[in-house]
């Protein structure tokens, strides 16, 4: 039981970091980011190469954040910003995020072929750990730690800082913001890069927990990220962190039941759940106005 | 000689299954729905029509009415609470239902779970399949101009309007969704009976991705705007397959990079097929 | 014919809609007036049947038709036009006033799949008619225009034009000649009056004072969602809580 629960926010804690920069771009561009889970998976394949080139491990998670960030700027850039002013933008720019998902992962399967890729054996020192009667590795833990650390992160700099303040704004109200002086296209630009490194850690991060990474490793997370961010409420930073962990507490508790065929099951049917009795997600309207 | 007839005839089968897969989509885009519910409608008509072949007598004709009246049906309880979404609320609901139809298949022991059906006979030709598309053409081409079809792009311009004309916007668009799933059915049945075997693996996420991808290239302000963008982003890339070897593409890598760019480029510069998709937010 | 009796609408804490009761006669002409904010659109919103009064009725020669979904509503003989325009913008003004005849036109899809020549008759008749309703508002040249490339003006005229198309028992009107010319929107007056004329019950929002007193039998004077006066224009304009909600609301 404890063991479970341990699993659970493990799982829970990547899946909860991933969702988070899916639910930001949402609350601010009103518009689904279907490219999120291919920035997930180039900055695991970017970790990978950096480790690759005996880079030590917390050299490259950060420098892999930087570059799934910067993907993010380009992804922004070409995918969404061009569309801004279009009347169905909301439907244009999901797909114009399939087009862009699609063009990276074409690029990571050209450089880092189909098959699944791994960290080299000794990558993360293999130590066990004991949590009263459950057991965990070093790994697992420092994952739920950085995971932890980078949404504590982000929901100081939403809450105190002068970006987090034009965030807010606009996702408020691009209009309003615009009036206030603020520069729209640079702030959404700057949540694109908040968003995609932090999507970029969760990459990493998952990387290493599973230790197999391919061009198709977003397309199950991506799924779950939906799940989460519906559940959460669309736009809600908090419904995000809390839905994640959620969600990989019913996964692994339903796994532990039903089997593992079952575990992807779960999510879609706790979202479609979600969506047909209360769209607006568990933390509801005033939650969903939230940065 | 014969190989390459070989190949150049299942490249003629497959413009012709796409372009169906790709006319269900359009059938709720064109009121302005982006239901990606379509892989998983196809999954059912697929794993219909394969279970009926092979363990019954029945005529081609009554399979595949079969394959495309399975997820209509489905399509009715699905649709009267879904519908009630927009938008990217619409799209991720349909999202979670095609993957729980992937998963039950997955999981569903009668029919080999992932493996999947092997050793279907094959009974769909190249007429059966392009006999199909030209019904659902027709139909498609019919509806537009009539009372029925001015409703639904009426719909796509301004529900709210839509509904104070009298128009019942829920009616319509559950009769395009039920449309939508018949003909995406239609396809898998055809497909199962081309191509031999039906897998849960050929109806994720993806597959619904390249019938939307089609569809949107050809663009969805005309009927046959889908079935053109099936023909090209089939043809395309092994017209050009040398050429990406040559660049040093592998050809899965290359089919995906042609894939994106096209779709990226026409949304971006040839907006045309997508001005139909024009809402106003609430 | 339309009549409103204690009908409220409350968002939240706010009471938009404050149990307004009013009638709306047959051939009448009747003014719905108030300072922004004063609930007339939201009023407009729970007849059409696009939200739900929170209390009250409202009834359609004795019926019922609070409740019904707005399609029903429509179906009834309710017509109406926004505040802000909502054009089927992609589509021609033509094309517009087709979309406004739905519930007056019998095509079955089957005898357009059969390639029927009645079909086809059909709709060659639903755009003469079309074009003829264009004429009446004055835009019989723009017919093939596409919606968003017509004028401010223009755009709110195929409004009307599609809500004619209806044939309307009930006519609902939201600001119908706010950014209009003064030529032009005389012209909108005189074609309310022959509308109200030949039967129609016409509900008319309106910010223009001179052109609410010149055209409508009588008014309905709403502030804070509730009904402060009522009757005739030259008993309403005498009404001190009129000039004052007025004044004091601009």
């Amino acid at each position: 039981m404890e063991q479970q629960a341990l699993n659970g926010l493990f799982v829970g804690s990547i899946y909860a970091l991933f969702a988070v920069g899916y639910t930001l771009v949402f609350g601010v561009l009103d518009i689904l980011n279907l490219a999120h889970q291919a920035v997930f998976m180039l900055a695991a394949f970017i970790a990978l190469a950096l480790v690759a080139v005996r880079l030590p491990l917390w050299a490259a998670l950060p420098l892999a954040m930087v570059a799934a960030g910067c993907i993010g700027l380009v992804l922004e850039r070409v995918a969404f910003r061009p569309l801004r002013d279009r009347a169905d933008s909301n439907i244009s720019g999901l797909i114009s995020s399939i087009a862009v998902a699609t063009v990276f992962e074409a690029i990571a399967m050209q450089i880092f072929g189909p098959d699944i890729s791994r960290f080299s054996e000794n990558t993360f020192p293999d130590r066990i750990i004991h949590v009263g009667s459950a057991t965990a590795s070093l790994l697992q833990l420092c994952i739920i730690g950085i995971s932890v650390l980078l949404m504590g992160a982000l929901t100081l700099l939403l809450a105190r800082t002068r970006l987090g303040r034009q965030i807010r704004a606009v996702a408020e109200s691009p209009r309003a913001a615009r009036v206030l002086g603020i520069n729209v296209n640079r702030v959404i630009a700057a949540a694109f890069f908040i968003s995609s490194a932090l999507g970029g850690a969760a990459g990493v991060l998952f990387g290493l927990a599973f230790n197999s990474i391919s061009p198709d490793v977003g397309r199950s997370v991506e799924l779950k990220g939906l799940a989460v961010i519906i559940l959460g409420g669309m736009g809600s930073i908090p419904g995000a962190v809390a839905a994640g962990f959620a969600l990989g507490l019913i996964e692994v508790f339903t796994v532990a039941r039903f089997g593992s065929s079952w575990r992807d099951g779960v999510s879609f049917a706790v979202l479609f759940l979600v969506l047909l009795a209360r769209p607006r997600g568990l933390f509801g309207q005033a939650a969903a106005r939230e940065a | 000689m014969r190989d390459l007839f070989l190949a150049y005839q299942s490249l003629v089968a497959f413009v012709g299954i796409n372009g169906l897969l790709a006319l269900s989509v359009y059938a709720t885009l064109c009121c302005g729905q982006l239901s990606l519910a379509n892989a998983g409608f196809m999954a059912i008509g697929a794993y219909t029509g394969a279970l009926i072949t092979l363990h019954s007598n029945a005529p081609f004709i009554a399979v595949l009415a079969a394959a495309a009246l399975a997820p209509a049906l489905v399509a009715v309880p699905l649709g009267l609470p879904v519908l009630r979404l927009r938008g990217v609320f619409l799209a991720i609901a349909t999202i979670g239902f095609g993957e729980m139809v992937r998963l039950f298949f997955v999981n569903w022991d009668y029919t080999n779970g992932a493996m999947g059906l092997v050793a279907i006979p094959q009974r769909a030709g190249l007429w059966t399949i392009w006999l199909s598309l030209a019904v659902a053409l027709y139909l498609l081409a019919r509806v537009r101009g009539s009372r029925f079809g001015t409703a639904l792009e009426a719909i796509r311009e301004d529900e709210t309007a839509a509904r104070t004309m009298g128009i019942d916007t829920t009616a319509h668009k559950l009769a395009m969704l039920v449309l939508g799933a018949g003909l995406a059915g239609l396809a898998g049945g055809l497909e199962a009976h081309y191509t031999f075997m039906v897998a849960p693996g050929g109806y994720g996420f993806a597959r619904v991705v390249e019938m939307l991808v089609q569809a949107v290239v050809g663009g969805t302000a005309a009927f046959f705007g889908p079935v053109a963008g099936a023909a090209f982003l089939t043809v395309l890339p092994e017209v050009l397959r040398e050429a990406g070897s040559r660049l040093g593409f592998a050809p899965g890598p290359f089919r995906l990079l042609l894939n994106g760019l096209i779709l990226l480029a026409v949304i971006l510069y040839l907006p045309n097929g997508l001005v139909s998709l024009k809402r106003r937010k609430a | 014919m339309l009549s409103l009796g204690q009908v409220s609408k409350a968002f939240g804490g706010v009471r938009a809609v404050d149990g307004a009761s009013f009638e709306v006669e047959k051939g009448e002409v009747h003014g719905l007036i108030g300072p922004n904010g004063a609930g007339k659109t939201t009023l407009l919103n729970l007849i059409s049947g696009l939200s739900q009064p929170t209390g009250g009725a409202i009834s359609l020669d004795g019926a019922r038709i609070d409740g019904l979904p707005a399609h029903r509503i429509a179906a009834k003989g309710i017509a109406r036009t926004y505040q802000n325009i909502r054009l089927f913008a992609g589509l021609s003004a033509a094309d517009n006033v087709v979309v406004g005849q739905y519930l007056q036109r019998r095509a079955p899809l089957w005898r357009r799949l059969l390639l029927l020549p009645s079909a086809r008759r059909e709709e060659r008749e639903a755009l003469r008619a079309a074009e003829e309703t264009l004429a009446r508002v004055g835009l019989r040249g723009r017919a093939h225009e596409r919606a968003v490339n017509l004028s401010y003006g223009e755009q709110r005229r195929v409004e009307i034009a599609r809500a004619l198309a209806a044939q309307p028992r009930v006519l609902l009107l939201d600001e119908p000649t706010a950014g209009m010319s003064a030529p032009e929107a005389d012209a909108v007056a005189r074609l309310v009056r022959e509308v109200a004329r030949e039967g129609c019950a016409v509900l008319l929002i309106e910010h223009n004072v001179k052109l609410v007193m010149a055209l409508c039998d009588r008014i309905t004077v709403l502030n804070f969602g509730q009904v402060i006066a009522r009757g005739s224009p030259s008993e309403v304009a005498k009404e001190p809580v009129v000039i004052e909600a007025y004044l004091g609301g601009a």
